[in-house]
């Protein structure tokens, strides 16, 4: 008896939800992001008008002063969707554990001078504060913005700040012997040191900012573009002895800082090409935020690194030639 | 005598960014669907271009991960950083 083995190729009915295949032009196989991305936000029959403000509903585009005529168009280039984003952050988490594990087994931090030492509890440690500000900020993009395309990779961009306001604490902790006395001072210097004022009010102000797509320029631009460069990329001088150990450390944010502004400047982009209204209205933003972040930035500048301000100067102008090349008029 | 380059991937998640990639930078292209796989066949040579790979996945790829999903070729190999190629030519 011979046996003959033959396949059959099953097509399926059909290849994505109805959903998906109506933006994909075809039924075709999508990607999970996509899957997970597109018209996921529900935009009609809402039960109950939200009392506190009824004038717009749940979910609603007015929202923001910016109009698109898709909010899905701003897609994520990095296409993270629960999965790859975990996996992502999980590799660079290890990362920054194997750096911890390091600094502790050669003492880095025990061997730095007092010098360096009150540089980073100066300088550093009040950071957790403000990526606290940001993750609140974030937050409240998710739930003020429109459309899942935006508002997935924010509430993923809050996580971050969250992680790292954790990795800048491990920072304080490794430095006072896990007393937490270091965090306990950089909370003081947070809320009464003159040079943090600037970017405390910075923050603050955000946070009150009730247009989600100025609080995205204002968060994504200004914030992370002037006073986290700021002190993650352009004040390794501020160090003083302890710069290898803060940048390994701190590698964390300089590989989040990459990959978010992939996703942030291709936002932006997209919003402000949709139309001249638009260009205008985020041009405007970005140009009063990224202002108003310099003139915070410069005390902390000029306290850290003695420059008088010039490197907040310098982070501002980076910022501004990356939101040029974004087609804003600045 | 014509001869055929040809790559076999995986039909998943994982290659159908490089399929797609495949079909858009090789004209003539003979997709063959197969249960789980798909075969890709091109006259002469085919080429999987790491750019056109990075803009439909979204992130960095390094054409050596294509051996991830390959199950067989045909052709001679020519693989560096940017591009992975099976052709005939000498």
């Amino acid at each position: 008896m011979t046996v003959q083995i033959k396949t059959l190729d099953m097509e399926p009915k059909r290849q994505t939800f109805g959903h998906v295949a109506r933006r994909l032009g075809a039924d075709k196989p999508a990607t999970r992001y996509q899957e997970a991305t597109l018209d996921v936000q529900a935009t009609a029959n809402f039960h109950y008008k939200p009392l506190w403000e009824p004038e717009y509903w749940t979910y609603d585009p007015r929202k923001t002063a910016v109009v698109m005529a898709d909010w899905y168009k701003p897609l994520d280039p990095r296409q993270f969707y629960y999965a790859t984003y975990n996996i992502s952050r999980a590799n660079m988490n290890q990362a920054a554990e194997r750096a911890f594990a390091f600094a502790e087994e050669r003492g880095l931090l025990e061997k730095i001078s007092a010098d360096a030492r009150t540089q980073i509890e100066f300088g550093l440690l009040p950071l957790r504060h403000l990526h606290w500000g940001a993750n609140m900020n974030m937050t409240e993009i998710t739930q003020r913005g429109y459309g899942t395309a935006v508002t997935a990779p924010c509430i993923f961009s809050a996580g971050d700040h969250l992680g790292m306001a954790q990795i800048v604490s491990r920072i304080g902790l490794a430095l006072d012997g896990q007393t937490g006395v270091s965090l306990d001072m950089a909370k003081e210097v947070w809320m009464n040191d003159p040079a943090w004022q600037g970017v405390r009010r910075l923050i603050e102000d955000t946070l009150v900012e009730r247009d989600f797509f100025q609080l995205f320029v204002a968060q994504t631009l200004a914030v992370n573009g002037v006073v986290f460069d700021l002190i993650y990329k352009m004040a390794d001088a501020g160090w003083k002895d302890a710069q290898i150990a803060v940048a390994m450390l701190t590698e964390f944010m300089t590989d989040w800082r990459a990959d978010e502004a992939k996703w942030s400047d291709h936002v932006i982009k997209t919003v402000a090409a949709e139309s001249a209204g638009n260009k205008a209205l985020v041009s405007q933003w970005a140009a009063d935020w990224i202002a108003r972040a310099v003139e915070a930035a410069k005390p902390l500048s000029a306290a850290l690194l003695g420059d008088n301000g010039a490197l907040a100067e310098a982070a501002g102008d980076a910022v501004k030639t990356r939101a040029k090349n974004l087609g804003l008029t600045l | 005598m014509s001869q055929l380059a040809s790559l076999t991937l995986y039909h998943n998640d994982e290659a159908r960014p490089i399929i797609e990639a495949i079909i858009a930078d090789n004209p003539g292209v003979r997709v063959l669907n197969m249960p789980g796989a798909v075969k890709l066949d091109c006259e002469g040579a085919l080429v999987v271009k790491r750019a056109s790979v990075e803009e439909r996945l979204g992130r960095d790829w390094d054409p050596q991960e294509i051996h991830l999903v390959l199950i067989s070729m045909a052709g001679h190999l020519d693989e560096d950083d940017d591009q992975f190629s099976v052709s005939w030519k000498h």
